[in-house]
C-alpha cells in the first residue's frame, strides 16, 4: 500500500496523522486523498477546494514527481509509491 | 455596555476582556492564522472567527464555551455549477466604454468569508456570511449547513442564472482589491445588516457593485445605490459599479443606513431608498474604510478619516475619529489620545466599533484604542498587536 507523507503544518489541525506511518490503498491521488479524509475527517477540506481541485498554494507529489492533474487528481499512485503533501513556497 | 472585544488579526484571534477597570488581551487564538473578521453572535454567546489560510483555505472556526476551545466549521462552500463570470483587472489600457468581448466563466470557490452577520432573536440558528467571490451564504443551523442565495448569485446585475446556461444580461459586478491576494479579481460582500423589526429585510454591500436589498427574505434583490456617486466611472450616477467599503444600520431605527465608501460618506434616512453624500472634505470626513452608527440614534455616526486615496494613511500623520450626531449636516473631530504626529495607520472596513458610549478601533499597524466617551478621548490597548482586520464588542 503506499505511504503518505505530509508537511508537519498539518499535524497542528490533524494530530490523528502524527507520528505514525500512513499506509491507504494505491489508486489515483483523489482516492488516496479521500481514503486520508477518512482517517482524518476535514483533511480533504485542507487540501482541496470544493471542486475537488488542489488548493492553489498547495503540492502534491507522486515519489519525486509533482502531480500533472491537479484538477480531477487523476494521477496513479502505485501500491509502492509515497505521496508527499506541502505547501507551496508563498513568501520569502 | 460590553465586556469583551474580538480583534480578528493577521496572526490571529485577539479577545480581550474587561475585568476591575482594565483590559486585559487573552493569550492569541488561531496563532498564525489570518483572522479576517471574528465576531460573537448576541443570541447564544458563541464566538466565531474567519480564518483566512494562505494555504488551506478559507473556513469558519466556532466556540462555543466562551473562547476556551475552537471547532472548524467546514460546510460553507459554493455547490456545484456554481460560476461567474470572470472579471480581469484592469490595465493602464483599459477602456470603461468599450464593448464587452465574450465572458469567461469561472467555477466558484470561496476565497474569502469576509464578513458574518445573525438572524434575529425570533431566528435561532440563522446565521449570514458574504464571501468572496460575491455569495451570500445563508445557514439555518447555527453554522453546521450553509445554503449559497441563489437569487443573489443569479441576479440579472451578474449575468443572470449561470447555473443554467450562458450569460443573459451583462455582468456589472466589478472586482475588489481585496481579492488580488488570491490571483483573482472578483467582488466581494462584506456588509450584511439585517432589519431588527423584519428578519425578511436585509442589506447587503458589494465590493465593487454597491448595495443590494431584499424585503422578501431573500427570494428577490435589487439594487439601492440611487444617490451613490462615484469618481472613478464615466457616469457617477450609474446603478452600478460603487465602492461601498463598508455599510451599517441603526439598529434602533432600521432606515438610517450610513456608508463609507471609496467616494465619501453617505447616509441614508429611507432604508437606502437614496443616499447623500455627507463628506466634509475640509474636516477631512471623505476618504477611509469603517463606519459605526450608534445603535438607539440614527444621526449619530463615527468615521476614522484617511488620506484618499493613493496614500491609505493617517491625515498629515495625526490620528482622528470624526462623529456627526445630526446626520452628516456637522462634523467635530476628536484627537485627544490618539498620537498626533508619525503616525501612518490606515483602519479596514471591520476595525471599528460601537457598544453604548464605548468605541474602539484597530489598526493596520497594530494600534487599539477605546473611548468610553462616545468617540471624544481615546486611552491605547496596545501598540504591539498582529495588524488589525476587525474590531467587534462581543
Amino acid at each position: 500500500m503506499p505511504t503518505v507523507q505530509m508537511t508537519q503544518h498539518l499535524y497542528r489541525f490533524f494530530p490523528v496523522l502524527e507520528n505514525r506511518t500512513i499506509r491507504v490503498p494505491a489508486g489515483s491521488v483523489a482516492e488516496v486523498l479521500h481514503a486520508l479524509n477518512e482517517i482524518a475527517p476535514g483533511f480533504i477540506d485542507y487540501v482541496l477546494d470544493e471542486s475537488g481541485a488542489l488548493r492553489r498554494h498547495v503540492n502534491l507529489s507522486v515519489n519525486d514527481t509533482l502531480v500533472i492533474d491537479r484538477k480531477n487528481l487523476s494521477d496513479h499512485v502505485q501500491d509502492d509509491g509515497t505521496v508527499y503533501i506541502f505547501q507551496a513556497l508563498s513568501g520569502g | 455596555m460590553s465586556n469583551m472585544i474580538l480583534l480578528g488579526t493577521r496572526k490571529g484571534t485577539v479577545i480581550l476582556d474587561y475585568k476591575n477597570s482594565t483590559w486585559y488581551p487573552r493569550p492569541i487564538e488561531h496563532a498564525g492564522i489570518p483572522i479576517c473578521y471574528a465576531t460573537r453572535d448576541p443570541r447564544d454567546g458563541t464566538l466565531w472567527a474567519s480564518l483566512d489560510h494562505g494555504h488551506w483555505g478559507p473556513k469558519l472556526s466556532r466556540s462555543r464555551d466562551g473562547g476556551a476551545t475552537w471547532e472548524d466549521v467546514l460546510s460553507l462552500k459554493y455547490p456545484k455549477g456554481a460560476r461567474y463570470i470572470v472579471k480581469v483587472l484592469p490595465t493602464p489600457d483599459f477602456d470603461p466604454l468599450a464593448p464587452a468581448g465574450q465572458p469567461e466563466y469561472a467555477d466558484a470557490t470561496v476565497f474569502k468569508i469576509w464578513n458574518l452577520a445573525f438572524g434575529t432573536a425570533a431566528q435561532p440558528g440563522r446565521l449570514y456570511a458574504g464571501t468572496i467571490p460575491g455569495g451570500l451564504f445563508v445557514s439555518d443551523d447555527g453554522g453546521d449547513n450553509w445554503a449559497l442565495n441563489r437569487p443573489l448569485w443569479d441576479h440579472e446585475s451578474r449575468g443572470g442564472d449561470l447555473f443554467a446556461g450562458d450569460a443573459t444580461s451583462e455582468n456589472r459586478w466589478f472586482g475588489t482589491p481585496a481579492s488580488i491576494d488570491y490571483g483573482v479579481f472578483e467582488p466581494g460582500i462584506h456588509s450584511i445588516v439585517v432589519d431588527p423589526r423584519n428578519p425578511e429585510h436585509i442589506h447587503v454591500a458589494v465590493s465593487s457593485a454597491g448595495v443590494l436589498e431584499t424585503t422578501d427574505g431573500g427570494r428577490t434583490w435589487a439594487g439601492r445605490n440611487r444617490g451613490l456617486l462615484n469618481d472613478y466611472m464615466p457616469n457617477p450616477e450609474a446603478e452600478w459599479g460603487h465602492d461601498p467599503h463598508f455599510v451599517t444600520g441603526c439598529a434602533g431605527q432600521p432606515d438610517h443606513l450610513w456608508q463609507q465608501n471609496h467616494c465619501g460618506v453617505f447616509y441614508s434616512d429611507d432604508g437606502a431608498k437614496s443616499w447623500r453624500k455627507v463628506s466634509q472634505p475640509d474636516a477631512g470626513v471623505h476618504f477611509g474604510f469603517p463606519i459605526a452608527v450608534d445603535a438607539q440614534d440614527g444621526c449619530t455616526a463615527w468615521v476614522v478619516p484617511a488620506q484618499s486615496d493613493m496614500a491609505r494613511m493617517a491625515i498629515g500623520g495625526g490620528l482622528c475619529v470624526a462623529r456627526t450626531t445630526d446626520g452628516g449636516q456637522t462634523w467635530q473631530s476628536f484627537r485627544k489620545g490618539l498620537p498626533q504626529e508619525h503616525a501612518y495607520d490606515i483602519v479596514l472596513r471591520h476595525g471599528l466599533d460601537v457598544a453604548g458610549d464605548r468605541l474602539c478601533f484597530g489598526s493596520s499597524t497594530g494600534n487599539v484604542y477605546l473611548s468610553e466617551d462616545r468617540g471624544e478621548t481615546w486611552q491605547c490597548l496596545g501598540n504591539n498587536f498582529p495588524p488589525v482586520y476587525s474590531v467587534r464588542f462581543g
